[in-house]
């Protein structure tokens, strides 16, 4: 990392949901940052508590979420953001692209309604300057007869085109972070790697920092530069993708990798067991119950983050170890 | 379960199956037109295509769960509903269904055991014989019944609850299971978890699968071969090993060039195709995918290209027919 | 890949005591939710004040005093007061609340019976027995409920059972929309399709898979309803449509009251108040129960 600022920071965030002995502690220390113009990809299954760190950076979690740490923005503590701050910050600093394209827009309004809408909460000026930046945004997205388009309804767009229409808003009014929530997730094959060059295309062009959470190592190859493996509500491995995907160091990266079931009929062996109960997480590194290297001093204390080379961390007590072997 | 046809009858033969959803206020979406395929004994079938590519409805023609408009299935030599041939009840033993993991897959309201018991209650066992059925079956799936059967489904994992999904089916010992999208809504480590112990079930209790899914790499992995569908129709169909090393149909080797390189210095650099497929509601004239085809000439738009017979290596293009008129199909022959 | 490795994970779930099955989670559910619990007391007071009526009245209901008319709360023993015939209130809310909660729930019970089996009948069938049946209702459906209410037991003459038919009747087409519903819905979904694979029949699916899942909706709907019938009832009374003087009546009591509201205005107040706080303790419960019974929270 040379001098310059962190696009947005996340540290030693921590995110509870509901209270008392049944409370689910989704995210259980998280520190992160992604600098202007990189691709930080949150890798991880289900549950491992990356969409939801992911959502904090734009205080998205709903209220009975207890989110302690600190989480900023190009400098600015979201916490403590007032309420126009805050707005200013959603969709006009940093925009989002959800899952399911069918309900991130409202059935009722045209295309072309909902991004200029968008773009003159943010940046005010007349309708007709809304529509032409709305034109502009779906021409950028490449969406093919744009003008027509502008006009339509959402649910008189195919899947592929109504996510594009997702990140055409997310784009409209400019933001220098583009957060993404399992963007392809919903797409077929064919499509989801049209979006993935897209969305990769954009941020290159656009010089935006970029959050993406996926739970598919290939989308992860596809578009990140840096990636963090999530496991348990913590990041168990973080770093540049090419190492990451190709020199694991952290037995549950390596048994993400083992599971990917390939085409040359190669047996892949899963990782048994699942993850633990987030209500009563375990006293120590969270993988042990399913790892094949674990030890005692596994189950004694959670692993604390090391580096293991240049911009690489692992929370594993064995790192020596494994990075030796 | 007896094998009544012997080992080279096949399993279950589909002929023409069509299925047409009329769309209120006319036209229908014409999710499966004209489907032919069979099943051998023992082999894995795997079916694959698009949202939309009407595999799913295939899925439930097969059970009867939908009625089809046209076509025949003839099951180990029976015709299914025929006057001499095999009812549905008996078919529904025989062949069961594996569903998506999703939060309807189970009834909500009933403990793992007694989803499980469910089946063998329906061919008239008592309670107690049921129920150690179930037992049996969650066992073969790899989950304590002490354990397990008591829980209801939302206290269950996602892998846990895709277990005890095949552990129902398994209850009644069909010889064929259908599965729709298994093990799509997984996560990858539980994903191959769960591909092992069907691989494992197969070989134990000689099972025939029809497997049925979006991912290509998975059903690279489990079929013996496959059938690419596109827009409710049989793009491609032949041995696993052959259609992915050489895809015939143009459609068969986009989707293989939309996969992931899993490889971050070798990405795709531009998509292989643009636009999503056209709706099955309206779907083009002749061959189905020509208006996505880097080499589609109006012979495409004229004729429906066949698909060809039943084994072997086939794909429904002109291109691989000689002297239907595309200009490739010569260098084919 | 042997059993072993398949095995679940070491790290499951603590082992849960045995289980209670489903109606004993509902029940602990709600034992654990304090607003459900207080309310549920409150109706259970209710209902007892109710039903041990002759036993806790300090006086006779129907014991008139020429003398004792319209008196304020704690007038000679008159806890409540007395109303325009000097009969005492408090012995007229308790036996009237005999009243009260039979025309809450009866009606309610009928209607969840009738309703109830037809829209699971016309949300399995589909079709045109589905059609029949749903716009047979929406004829109901179209009317306000109150004039409805009031024209049938108009129609029929009043008294407390044409009332409680009228009431059940104007229910019907509400708890069978819910129904039909909740029946749509659970028949579209994934394990009912699986009970079908297996070759059940119709009513196996029925009885195991839908009754169950259609049953939560329906009984929490019918709960909240139970505060409607109340009220409409009330209503009916205060119409003289439904139950007749001088039987004690929340509603007629309301109703009778009404002249006397310059002359004293709190005790008018208390059959409003008796019907306010037991229709209030039906709701509640009744979002309780909703919570309670749905499986997927924790």
């Amino acid at each position: 990392m040379t001098g310059a600022a962190p696009l947005a920071e996340l540290d030693d965030l921590r995110v509870q949901f509901g209270a008392g002995p049944d409370a689910v502690q989704a995210v259980r220390g998280v520190s992160l940052h992604v600098m202007p113009g990189e691709v930080l990809c949150l890798l991880g299954e289900s549950g491992s508590g990356k969409s939801v760190s992911m959502r904090a950076l734009l205080r998205l979690l709903p209220p009975q979420a207890r989110v302690t740490g600190g989480v900023q923005v190009e400098g600015q503590e979201v916490g403590r953001l007032s309420g126009r701050a805050l707005r200013a910050l959603r969709g006009g600093t940093a925009a989002m692209v959800f899952q399911e394209p069918m309900t991130a827009l409202d059935p009722v309004y045209t295309v072309g309604q909902q991004i200029a809408e968008s773009v003159q909460q943010h940046r005010g000026g007349t309708r007709a300057a809304a529509r032409a930046r709305a034109l502009e945004v779906l021409d950028l997205v490449r969406v093919p007869d744009a003008a027509r388009r502008l006009d339509a309804y959402p649910h008189e767009l195919s899947g592929g085109l109504r996510q594009r229409v997702v990140i055409a808003m997310a784009l409209a009014c400019r933001p220098r972070l583009l957060l993404a929530d399992e963007p392809t997730t919903a797409l077929d094959a064919t499509v989801q790697i049209q979006i993935l060059v897209l969305l990769r295309g954009l941020q290159r062009e656009l010089g935006m920092g970029m959050v993406l959470v996926t739970h598919d190592l290939g989308v992860a190859a596809e578009v990140s530069d840096r990636v963090a493996v999530m496991y348990a509500g913590q990041i168990v491995e973080q770093g540049p993708v090419r190492d990451v995907l190709r020199r694991p160091v952290h037995p549950y990266t390596r048994g993400l990798l083992a599971s990917v079931v390939r085409a040359d009929g190669v047996e892949a062996p899963g990782i048994p067991g699942s993850p633990p109960d987030l209500r009563r997480p375990p006293p120590g590194c969270a993988f042990a119950a399913r790892c094949p290297a674990a030890v005692g001093a596994c189950s004694a204390a959670v692993p604390a983050e090391q580096k293991v080379g240049p911009g690489r961390t692992a929370r594993c007590v064995r790192v020596g170890e494994s990075v030796a072997a | 379960m007896p094998d009544r046809g012997g080992p080279a009858q096949p399993m279950l033969i589909a002929a023409g199956l069509r299925k047409h959803f009329p769309i209120p206020g006319g036209g229908a979406v014409r999710a499966v037109d004209g489907v032919s395929f069979s099943v051998a004994k023992g082999e894995t079938l795997g079916v694959v295509g698009e949202s939309g590519c009407g595999k799913s409805t295939l899925a439930r023609l097969l059970l009867h769960l939908v009625r089809p408009d046209a076509g025949e299935l003839v099951f180990d030599g029976e015709a299914v509903g025929a006057p001499r041939g095999i009812t549905l009840k008996e078919l529904r033993r025989q062949a069961q269904m594996v569903f998506q993991d999703s939060a309807s897959s189970l009834n909500p309201r009933m403990p793992a055991r007694d989803s499980v018991a469910f089946g063998p209650r329906v061919l008239g066992r008592g309670p107690a014989q049921a129920a150690a059925e179930a037992d049996e079956a969650l066992r073969r799936v790899g989950l304590d019944p002490m354990q397990f059967g008591p829980r209801y489904p939302h206290e269950l994992s996602g892998g846990q609850k895709q277990r005890v999904n095949i552990a129902r089916a398994l209850a009644l010992q069909p010889r064929l299971v259908i599965l729709d999208e298994a093990v799509s809504a997984l996560d990858k480590s539980v994903e191959a978890q769960v591909l092992s112990l069907l691989a494992r079930l197969k070989r134990e209790l000689g099972l025939t699968y029809v497997f049925i899914s979006h991912d290509l790499a998975v059903v690279r992995h489990v079929s013996d071969r496959v059938l690419v569908m596109y827009l409710g129709s049989v793009a491609e169909s032949g041995p696993a090993d052959d259609v992915f090393a050489r895809p015939l149909h143009p459609y068969t080797r986009v989707l293989l060039a939309s996969r992931l390189s899993m490889d971050p210095d070798r990405r795709v650099e531009q998509a292989p195709i643009v636009g999503d497929p056209p709706s099955p509601a309206n779907p083009p004239s002749g061959c189905r995918f020509r208006t996505r085809c880097p080499h589609a000439e109006p012979v495409c738009a004229d004729r429906v290209p066949s698909p060809g017979s039943w084994d072997g290596h086939q794909a429904a293009c002109h291109m691989v027919h000689p002297g239907s008129g595309h200009s490739a199909a010569a260098l084919a022959a | 890949m042997n059993s072993q490795t398949l095995a679940l994970p070491a790290a499951a779930p603590v082992r849960l005591p045995p289980r209670p099955g489903y109606w004993g989670m509902v029940g602990g559910r709600l034992r654990r939710d304090p607003v459900t619990v207080v309310f549920c007391l409150l109706m259970l007071a209710i209902v007892l004040a109710a039903v041990f009526a002759p036993l806790i009245s300090p006086f006779d209901p129907y014991k008139e005093s020429i003398i004792f008319r319209l008196k304020p709360f704690g007038y000679r023993g008159h806890p409540l007061g007395t109303d325009e015939l000097g009969r005492d209130i408090l012995a007229r809310i308790l036996y009237g609340g005999r009243s009260a909660l039979l025309m809450g729930v009866g009606p309610v019970v009928f209607a969840g019976l009738v309703g109830g089996s037809l829209g699971v009948l016309a949300g399995y069938a589909g079709g045109w027995v589905g059609t029949l049946v749903m716009r047979t209702m929406d004829v109901f459906y179209a009317f306000p409920s109150v004039l409805l209410a009031v024209a049938i037991s108009g129609a029929m003459g009043g008294g407390m059972l044409n009332g409680m038919i009228a009431l059940a009747l104007v229910f019907i087409p509400a708890v069978c929309r819910v129904a039909e519903t909740a029946t749509t819905q659970v028949r579209g979904l994934d394990f009912v399709e699986a009970a079908r694979a297996t070759g059940a029949g119709h009513l196996m699916i029925v009885r195991h898979h839908l009754l169950g899942n259609v049953l939560a909706p329906v009984l929490v709907y019918a709960s909240s309803l139970v505060s409607v019938s109340i009220l409409l009832a009330s209503g009916l009374s205060f119409l003289g449509l439904g139950v007749r003087p001088p039987v004690p009546d929340w509603g007629l009591m309301l109703s009778t009251l009404r002249q006397a509201i310059y002359v004293q205005p709190w005790v008018c107040a208390v059959p409003g108040a008796a019907i306010f706080v037991t229709s209030m303790c039906f709701n509640l419960v009744s979002d309780g129960l909703r919570s309670a019974m749905d499986v997927r929270l924790r």
